[in-house]
């Protein structure tokens, strides 16, 4: 019985829930970007009922269109140059496509459903590492990019895949060290527990109220938005990089490594790499919803309300929860895309410097004013003082060292 | 030439720490967005957009009526008011057509027809539009004015055989054009 439950809750939210989140937010990338260049974007494909006879064809605003799309690349062919390496040019997309598949598992989609007396949850596997288990898993998509850059033995390719390992590994480092104050505050590392603490006592971003009442927070929540708004804004654009999202696409971009590392790949194996790129970017804005926005809670003390709605024994809140995580998730996916089409690329040293110098640093200050403020109230004040002291001291000499390494321009000689 | 030394310009705190000039361009693409989805873009008016953005959507709209005079769309032969071919195949656009894209077979005219004395028109006159690539030189160097460039844009077909417009097809085309020289009246 646990078993099945467990398929069916695999079933729902992997291939109900994320995949279709996929060419979801495909079709969203398309129509923002077009509205935000003043164009129209698809719009046409739909159910053309005229070829049948009938008067009017519907196109539900091009809804579709994520959907011929994936037609039209099964139909195409599935070209395998002679001069890859066979086994590992095989191997890549289902590298890059199955680990952010996997990290689906612990995301807590919603609260728990009641049905004939059992109480779920709708997070398929409850465990206690769950950030933890997502940066592990999800870093092995860089072996799927690199490994396609390599295998496709050409050039461009190559390059795409040696910047992608080289990127990945540069922000791996701020984005573990970015969340750790956030899990300095919730004192935990249950994903499910996180977000049931944000519905309680507000999220980590909007803490406007208590144990289900609303108010502003004390001193030490208030102080404490400080560091978490840097980890969020260090988290986010970290999440941006591992992902290969625009600011930072820079294993992929058109105009310098033509396709990058999925140059030489085509039909399938290119849309699993296009799908892992989206599923990536979905679970990345699923984590970050999780951890700094509230995850499934709706807020503002309704949480509790909503988890007892109920018709007979039936008890559907959790499905009102995954419906708002859907569209906090939907609203970050929108987030994503505006900066993809705002934001120019970075170019490679800037990329590497603003990774080492300036997250890995900013993250590591972060944790210690994190620490300093979660501790305050068990310090004397003298000793509080000192380690404020201390702390400035450390940050000025680290920015000053940064800026007495940065290289000046030289002249160029006459 | 002299080496051009390149001042980057100095950036303050405002504009290095970044944040700022992110915002200000979220701004700017989302005023964008939202001025697209009130139809309310910048020239959507003169480009008669259909609503969204500027963009005029297809097989509802038609840019007929908003086509310059100057516009060069498929060439196509004319016929004066009294319904006579002026094509008199003197080949020079055929010579001229830099994709070769005409093909004129000559032909007289017999000695009883009431023009007679133009002595030649066209049997075969075949436009294959592939090819074409509306330029206008053939108008431009016609000297009897029978070739013009017509405002029609869709020039469609399902086969190779469908997109070479023949005679007939040119003639339809074209249609009468009046108001031209008429050299070869008898009048004159």
């Amino acid at each position: 019985m646990d078993i099945l439950i467990l398929l069916l809750k695999i079933v729902a939210l992997t291939f109900l829930v994320v995949l279709p989140l996929v060419p979801i937010s495909v079709y969203f990338e398309r129509r923002f970007c077009a509205i935000i260049q003043d164009r129209v974007g698809p719009n046409r494909t739909g159910l053309p009922l005229t070829l049948l006879g009938f008067k009017k064809d519907y196109h539900f605003f091009g809804l579709i269109q994520p959907m011929a799309d994936g037609v039209k690349l099964f139909l195409k062919e599935d070209f395998t140059p002679a001069h890859v390496r066979k086994a590992f040019y095989w191997l890549a997309p289902v590298l890059t496509v199955a680990p952010a598949l996997i990290t689906v598992c612990v995301i807590p989609f919603g609260s728990s459903i009641q049905l004939f007396g059992r109480s779920e949850n709708l997070t398929i596997a409850d465990i206690d590492i769950g950030p933890l288990f997502i940066f592990a898993v999800s870093s092995l998509t860089v072996y799927g990019i690199t490994l396609a850059g390599w295998s496709s033995n050409s050039k461009f390719p190559f390059l795409g895949g040696v910047r992608s390992s080289a990127q990945m590994i540069s922000y791996e480092i701020a984005l573990g060290l970015s969340i750790v104050p956030v899990l300095l505050y919730f004192g935990e590392l249950n994903l499910g527990r996180i977000v049931q603490y944000q519905a309680d006592n507000g999220w980590l971003l909007l803490p406007l109220w208590k144990n289900g009442h609303l108010g502003l927070p004390d001193l030490q929540t208030t102080l404490f938005l400080i560091p978490a708004f840097i980890a969020f804004v260090i988290f986010t654009i970290s999440i941006f990089a591992e992902t290969n999202r625009m600011p930072f696409d820079l294993p992929e971009c058109e105009t310098e490594l033509v396709g990058g590392y999925h140059t030489e790949y085509s039909s399938m194996k290119f849309a699993l790499f296009f799908m892992g790129e989206y599923a990536a970017m979905v679970i990345g804005s699923a984590l970050i919803v999780t951890l700094f926005l509230g995850g499934w809670s709706i807020g503002f003390g309704l949480d509790p309300w909503i988890h007892n709605l109920h018709l007979g024994s039936f008890h559907f809140g959790g499905l009102v929860h995954l419906l708002t995580f859907v569209v906090k998730l939907i609203v970050f996916i929108l987030f994503f895309i505006l900066v993809r089409w705002t934001v120019p690329r970075f170019r490679y040293d800037q990329l590497m410097k603003l990774g080492w110098v300036i997250f890995f640093e900013a993250a590591l200050i972060n944790v210690f004013l994190a620490a300093l403020i979660i501790a305050a109230p068990h310090l004397t004040l003298a000793i509080l003082g000192l380690s404020a002291v201390l702390l400035a001291g450390v940050t000025a000499a680290v920015i000053w060292v940064a800026k007495v390494a940065e290289e000046r321009p030289r002249p160029l000689r006459c | 030439m002299p080496v051009i030394k390149l001042q980057r310009p100095k950036l303050n705190f405002g504009e290095k720490i970044y944040f700022g000039a992110l915002a200000k361009g979220f701004w700017l693409t989302l005023t964008h967005a939202v001025k697209t989805l009130r139809g309310k873009s910048a020239s959507a008016d003169s480009l008669a957009s259909s609503g969204l953005g500027v963009t005029m959507q297809f097989p509802e709209q038609r840019w007929d009526e908003h086509l310059p005079e100057y516009y060069r769309g498929a060439p196509a032969l004319v016929t004066d008011e009294q319904g006579r071919e002026r094509c008199v195949s003197c080949q020079l656009c055929e010579f001229i057509c830099p994709p070769k894209a005409i093909r004129i077979t000559p032909g007289e005219i017999p000695s009883d027809d009431p023009w007679a004395k133009v002595e030649k028109r066209p049997k075969e006159f075949e436009i294959d539009m592939i090819r074409c690539i509306y330029c206008g030189m053939c108008e431009e160097v016609c000297p009897e004015q029978a070739i013009y460039l017509r405002k029609d844009y869709l020039i469609t077909g399902h086969t190779r055989a469908e997109m070479v417009h023949d005679k007939q097809k040119l003639y339809a085309i074209g249609g009468v054009r009046s108001g031209l020289v008429n050299k070869w009246n008898e009048l004159k």
